[in-house]
């Protein structure tokens, strides 16, 4: 590639032949302010927000779209430039909610932030509002076509991403809107809840329906991890708050995912605080009575006093119990007597253990998991 | 993993999932529907091909997601995968389409191996596959014609009775056209479990220690005896049981105690009435658990473990890669972490125990963190040799083999040479499946999952919005059987095995071939696996999930 010398805001600098403007300012770390751009997909010059001032050009231009040229002069931050830039962002905000102190994107709005940075502080052209009804029946995503600012991240995710064209814009001008499959419902349309639509949404437009009420952006800790689901090794950060994970995030240096991940990756989640969960060891009763294992006829769980109860105790007893039963096993019927499936849940870690508890402790190689299942 | 270990001399994926997916020319995606169960690699294909034009030949009896994009959708009868990759190779040597200089150079075994391929010709391999011989002639040509091509399968073509078979075909075919050793090319099996290469890599297998160091071989058991402060006469020479081979020697009251960790046979062992039976009859059933899972009733002891957000330390992807899993919250209750209540009872058995062991430099159970575990793991298994959480923190990305802490890891396996040296070309001659259609069970039943659960359903089935959009299970029935079988209103099916009969919901849908119906194990009330046949793949011990026969009525 070849190497093209451009200056912008006075500084000389180098892109790569092929960029835009805005991807030759990126490479220096020099802001240009954006709403429909992502990194993760193609341009797309929707929002105008990105416009600048080019030597010789009478108009202001998209950067995100024009490319670099030899020895061309830009200037990104002009008066000019600027109140270009409010302007849209005012026409943006003349039909969209201003109810940011409950909205969910509120500290991880695009939108908020580039209001804020223009002083767009209120509503300057008074006309006709979109009165979207935010209904859309799929379990997942919360559609609110009044945050739409329709950037066509989205479209664009749905299309360049997860490759399935669930998502398009209907109509033109003041009655466009997003929609899905021919016009319809999420769940009645081509989607496949990757929820990547979800994680480059700039605003409150499309949000994961389980994370609503859960908490604000500044108040989470984010934890990197890997997916527990399929093989892929899918890289997520988890957003954790009072010690529950209330949203799935893109970790777009993933590197078998980039960002991307699946329905379960990111919407499945919640098994983790099912109220379900195992929380005390338990032993049967006849365990701890120090009996015989009574047939398996007799079972009966819950009833009080039946042999097979289940009785919640320490992990000492419970270990207790089950190192002396493993032993005596062991004892009477040789190693080989005794069976051990590890897990393809569980960390490597675990697996070496469970390796040399089977191995090591026990002296028998009948160690199996999953793996052909 | 059998397979490919006989070919190549090491069983796992050989490619990365981003060369694969940045540059293949052609894929060849059989057995896999990885739309579905390996997602991200789904969408990659998909992308290959819309925006770079990839081909794309998907070989599957059921029209899966895929074939919208595929160029090429080749759908055989199953069971004869076999069939249909050597009538390809036959094709393509009778086109001199193969790769001379790549077989002359990096492999052994041709001539033998072409004297079976030889007698698949077009007309007999179209007999026995249903494929008709346009199709195969144009597969042929396009997997000639586009080079690299990748290989992509999963439990499609492990789960038969031929499973090892079918893998040694696959590795024969990408030797033929010599696609292995490149970026883009390769054999590679699609993992379906966040570890199950882990679990693979770390010992979890009956024949070998840690690393693939054969229990068989005394060397390696001289090794870990030292390590673990164990005499040689300690660890055992013989190979152990498969968990398909537990379960029979438990009914017989010959396996007494079984230690379950994170596993549910009753949803993912293929005839589960003979699970029931086998957890029966056993002395002791110890299960380490999140839930209190299907399996739970059948257990004499439950230990409640932690779930993937509640600790720290490794899982190994499909493509070798060793990443880092972080703690993000707390456990309920008393839950601990699996690698707590493992050396926590390890101490205890060894403290009660007759067993003796003596000090080593890997003896004791005294963890204080995963950190100390994979230190011992790197010290002791050469493909992890050079792995440490802090390389990870640090934000090198490492897959296997990682030979010390300087080397880089290895991203495409087999370059310039096979692990066992040579390429072995394998004659690989079809066989039907055990079980096929007769009289009295006129289909097939093909099993597997569906996008919006996993494997025994004990997770995605306590996710509200996945349980949400697939309540329960569902049984693909094709149009014409539909109408056929008289399927009223409601749509109930009943299907039955010789093992045992679940009742469900039916799927009218193009998707299944006339003749075959296909169910999930991810609902215990509808479970395909009551269904199952366990016949196995006489050297993989992999059930035969893919082909059984089954009598469907109308409820």
């Amino acid at each position: 590639m070849g190497k093209v010398n451009l200056i912008i805001d006075g500084k000389e600098i180098q892109a790569e032949q092929g960029d835009t403007i805005l991807q030759a300012a990126r490479r220096h770390n020099h802001y240009i302010p954006i709403l429909c751009d992502h990194p993760a997909l193609p341009p797309e010059g929707a929002c105008r927000i990105c416009l600048v001032e080019i030597e010789g050009q009478r108009a202001l231009h998209p950067s995100c779209t024009y490319p670099v040229t030899e020895g061309m002069v830009v200037e990104t931050n002009t008066e000019r430039v600027r109140a270009a830039r409010k302007f849209n962002l005012e026409l943006l905000i003349s039909d969209h909610p201003l109810d940011c102190m409950t909205c969910e994107a509120t500290g991880n709005c695009l939108l908020q932030d580039l209001a804020y940075e223009y002083e767009v502080k209120e509503d300057v052209f008074h006309g006709t509002r979109h009165h979207f009804s935010v209904n859309d029946p799929n379990p997942f995503i919360q559609v609110d076509r009044n945050k739409c600012i329709l950037c066509r991240r989205c479209v664009r995710a749905c299309r360049e991403i997860n490759g399935v064209e669930a998502i398009s814009v209907f109509y033109r001008g003041f009655n466009a809107y997003i929609g899905f499959g021919a016009d319809s419902s999420m769940d009645n349309s081509p989607c496949e809840f990757c929820g990547s639509c979800v994680e480059v949404c700039p605003t409150g437009a499309l949000w994961p329906k389980l994370s609503l009420g859960q908490g604000r952006s500044w108040e989470v800790e984010k934890v990197q991890t890997t997916c527990p689901y399929c093989g892929v090794g899918c890289q997520l950060v988890l957003e954790v708050k009072d010690n529950k994970i209330i949203k799935v995030d893109s970790a777009w240096e993933g590197p078998s995912n980039h960002g991307w991940t699946c329905v379960k990756g990111r919407f499945g989640y919640d098994f983790i605080q099912h109220a379900d969960r195992l929380d005390k060891p338990r032993v049967r009763k006849y365990l701890l009575d120090g009996k015989q294992k009574p047939a398996a006829s007799k079972r009966d769980h819950e009833k009080e006093g039946n042999p097979w109860q289940w009785v919640e105790v320490d992990w000492e007893v419970a270990l207790g119990i089950t190192a002396e039963k493993m032993n005596q096993t062991r004892d009477t019927y040789g190693a080989d007597s005794m069976g051990f499936l590890t897990s393809a849940k569980c960390l490597n870690e675990e697996n070496y253990l469970m390796n040399k508890l089977t191995r090591q402790v026990i002296g028998t190689n009948s160690i199996d998991h999953c793996a052909r299942l | 993993m059998v397979g490919l270990a006989t070919a190549f001399g090491s069983g796992a994926m050989t490619n990365s999932i981003d060369d694969i997916a940045d540059d293949a020319q052609a894929f060849f995606v059989i057995g896999t529907n990885t739309t579905e169960n390996h997602p991200v690699i789904g969408m990659r294909i998909r992308q290959a091909v819309r925006q770079r034009g990839a081909k794309l030949i998907v070989a599957d009896p059921r029209k899966i997601k895929l074939t919208d994009f595929a160029t090429l959708h080749l759908r055989h009868q199953p069971g004869t995968d076999i069939a249909l990759i050597n009538g390809l190779m036959h094709i393509i040597l009778a086109n001199g389409w193969e790769d001379k200089g790549f077989i002359q150079e990096r492999s052994e075994g041709f001539e033998d191996f072409k004297v079976v391929v030889d007698q698949y010709s077009p007309e007999k391999t179209s007999q026995i596959t249903g494929v008709s011989i346009d199709d195969l002639e144009t597969a042929a040509e396009i997997l000639s014609q586009n080079k690299p091509a990748s290989v992509l399968w999963a439990m499609g073509i492990t789960q038969h009775t031929t499973g090892v078979g079918n893998v040694m075909s696959l590795a024969n075919l990408q030797m033929l056209l010599g696609n292995m050793g490149v970026l883009g090319g390769g054999t590679n099996p699609l993992r379906g479990q966040n570890n199950v290469q882990g679990a693979c890599d770390l010992g979890g297998l009956p024949d070998v220690y840690p690393g693939y160091q054969k229990v068989t071989d005394a060397a390696h058991r001289e090794k870990f005896a030292q390590a673990w402060g164990l005499t040689e006469e300690q660890l055992s020479l013989n190979i152990g049981l498969t968990a398909t081979e537990m379960m029979p020697l438990a009914v017989e009251g010959k396996l007494k105690a079984i230690y379950i960790m994170g596993e549910d046979p009753v949803m993912s062992e293929p005839d589960t009435n003979h699970i029931r039976k086998a957890l029966e009859t056993c002395d002791l059933v110890v299960l380490q658990e999140i839930f209190p899972s299907e399996t739970a009733p059948y257990a004499d002891v439950l230990l409640p473990g932690a779930s993937f957000a509640e600790k720290d330390g490794t899982f190994t992807n499909t493509e070798r890669r060793i990443q880092m899993v972080h703690k993000a919250i707390t456990s309920p209750g008393e839950a601990k972490p699996d690698w707590w209540i493992i050396s926590e009872l390890a101490k205890k058995i060894l403290a009660g125990g007759k067993r003796q062991v003596k000090e080593a430099d890997f003896s004791a159970w005294e963890y204080q963190d995963t950190d100390q575990i994979m230190a011992e793991i790197a010290a002791l298994t050469p493909i992890y040799g050079g792995v440490s959480h802090q390389r990870l923190i640090n934000g090198e990305t490492l897959q296997w083999p990682v030979k010390d802490a300087e080397h880089p890891g290895t991203p495409i396996l087999h370059v310039g040479q096979f692990s066992r040296g040579k390429g072995q070309f394998n004659p690989i001659e079809h066989i039907p499946p055990v079980e096929l259609p007769d009289k009295d069970f006129p289909m097939i039943l093909s099993t597997g999952r569906v996008l919006y659960h996993w494997h025994g359903g004990q997770m995605t089935r306590r996710s509200k919005g996945l349980l949400d959009i697939y309540p329960e299970a569902l049984i693909e029935v094709n149009d014409l059987d539909a109408e056929k079988l008289g399927l009223n209103g409601n749509k109930r099916v009943r299907v039955s095995s010789r093992r045992g009969t679940i009742e469900a919901q039916a799927l009218v849908t193009d998707r299944v071939p006339p003749g075959m119906v296909y169910a999930n194990f991810h609902f215990p009330e509808a479970s395909a696996n009551e269904l199952t046949i366990a016949a196995l793949d006489p050297v993989a011990k992999i059930p035969e999930y893919k082909v059984c026969a089954v009598k469907v009525e109308s409820v």
